[in-house]
């Protein structure tokens, strides 16, 4: 306890650079990953295309990625635009999918009827398909969210300082506080971030305040069931 | 000379391809840890994650349980767990069979989960014993998701090794921190390119595997709309 408060400046430092890096990459994966998976979504052929590029891309392991990217992009080693880069590619990578999931959820006879109400085309995407199509998209950044604040802290192993510096320091100067304390911070910004998504789409999305949706989990049950109630 | 001359290089180079720290002895040990962290957590997760699956019992902590391991942090839990257990194999391929664990159970009860309940009951009906709807019924019709389950295992466990190298386990991760320490960049490049290359060659495996899998199954009846 009192090497936290002794060293509270430094870790508050550290805790602000993990947050920057993580809510830049995540945003920059979205904004990447929304246009994409529309695409993706109005093109059927494209999307088992993006779904396989998606998956080799997530295949490959982060730390590898950390290395070789100032490799490929010319950027020096210590650089933090490496670890931007590469968690920003994680973040696309697995919102592309719930994106077009997001927007297959909308169901045609509303946009069909959006058309009938002389919605343009574009129109029709900003004022329909996506305020419907945004429980599904904010379900999909929250878990890349808590992924992405998780990935950061493996950077430092290649000398880019945030929270998981903490791990690697406790570890050398054989100090387990430390790193309890890194562990803590992390799980802690995980969740602050979480929280603020949450709040984020209560305020923008305030219609679906209270609304729960059943988790697709639970779907092939009740397919079942109101199989069983209605006959084949 | 290019970094990827420089990674050429490395890789080619015959000195690099023999003894402990050679590719090949890293390449065996990579795998081996994969292997023997697989089975571990298999033994425990996929028997405990069958039986969630079957029974719906303790559903809502296994879903909980797998989302609160995803947050904690690799790098955190490997560190920790070295110091509280000592310096040796132990320690890092106990945090490699805690992380493996939450998608083998999760692949195995989300499984049996899917297995539609009509088929179930039939199988009730036909006077099967709960045993043997679980070993003729549920188990061959959860197991391309069981084996997908595997899958994500597997990557997830090939990438922490190579983080692990960091607290003293071998592996191709030995590249990356070793190249590190002595601002080798060729040596952590061609490192990384042999840990995604063995990432895709185990994804492409088990993709196959899962195909197969599924392949095996009577086809699906066209569900009423």
């Amino acid at each position: 306890m009192s090497w936290f408060l002794d060293n509270i400046d430094m870790i508050r430092e550290l805790f602000v650079r993990h947050a920057w890096i993580s809510v830049l990459s995540t945003v920059i994966g979205f904004v990447i990953a929304l246009p994409v998976g529309w695409y993706a979504n109005e093109h059927p052929r494209l999307r088992g295309v993006a779904v396989a590029v998606v998956g080799i891309l997530y295949t490959i392991p982060s730390i590898a990625l950390f290395v070789l990217l100032p490799g490929i992009l010319g950027t020096g080693f210590l650089s933090v635009v490496n670890v931007i880069v590469a968690l920003s590619v994680y973040a696309a990578a697995v919102m592309v999918r719930s994106v077009a999931d997001a927007f297959g959820s909308v169901s045609p006879a509303v946009l069909d009827a959006a058309s009938a109400a002389g919605f343009s085309r574009p129109q029709r995407v900003f004022r329909v398909e996506l305020p419907l199509a945004g429980p599904v998209l904010l379900a999909g950044i929250r878990v890349v969210s808590v992924s992405t604040v998780s990935m950061l802290s493996v950077a430092t192993l290649i000398g880019v300082s945030n929270l998981g510096s903490l791990f690697t320091d406790g570890f050398r100067r054989d100090f387990q506080t430390e790193i309890v304390i890194g562990i803590l911070a992390i799980v802690v910004l995980a969740l602050v971030l979480d929280a603020l998504l949450v709040l984020a789409g209560r305020l923008l999305m305030p219609w679906n305040r209270g609304q729960r949706t059943v988790a697709p989990r639970l779907r092939p049950l009740e397919d079942s069931l109101s199989r069983a109630v209605q006959g084949p | 000379m290019s970094v990827v001359s420089e990674t050429i290089d490395w890789l080619t180079d015959s000195v690099n391809h023999s003894g402990t720290d050679g590719i090949p002895h890293r390449l065996v040990e990579h795998l081996g840890y994969t292997a023997e962290t697989i089975a571990i957590a298999g033994v425990i997760a996929i028997p405990v994650g069958l039986w969630i699956g079957h029974t719906g019992r303790f559903r809502g902590s296994a879903v909980a349980l797998t989302g609160a391991l995803r947050a904690l942090p690799t790098l955190g839990l490997l560190t920790a767990l070295a110091l509280f257990v000592g310096i040796g194999l132990t320690a890092p391929l106990i945090a490699l069979v805690v992380l493996a664990v939450p998608p083998l159970l999760a692949g195995a009860y989300a499984g049996v989960e899917s297995v539609d309940r009509q088929t179930i009951d039939a199988a009730r009906a036909m006077g099967m014993t709960e045993l043997q709807i679980l070993r003729k019924v549920e188990i061959p019709l959860a197991l391309p998701i069981i084996v997908g389950g595997i899958r994500s295992a597997v990557l997830q466990v090939v990438a922490t090794a190579t983080v692990a190298a960091f607290v003293g386990l071998g592996g191709l991760g030995r590249y990356l921190i070793d190249g590190q320490a002595v601002s080798d960049y060729a040596q952590m490049a061609g490192g990384s390119v042999l840990v995604i290359a063995m990432a895709l060659v185990l994804d492409g495996v088990f993709a196959t595997l899962q195909a197969l899998a599924t392949g095996r199954q009577p086809r699906k009846q066209p569900s009423p709309a």
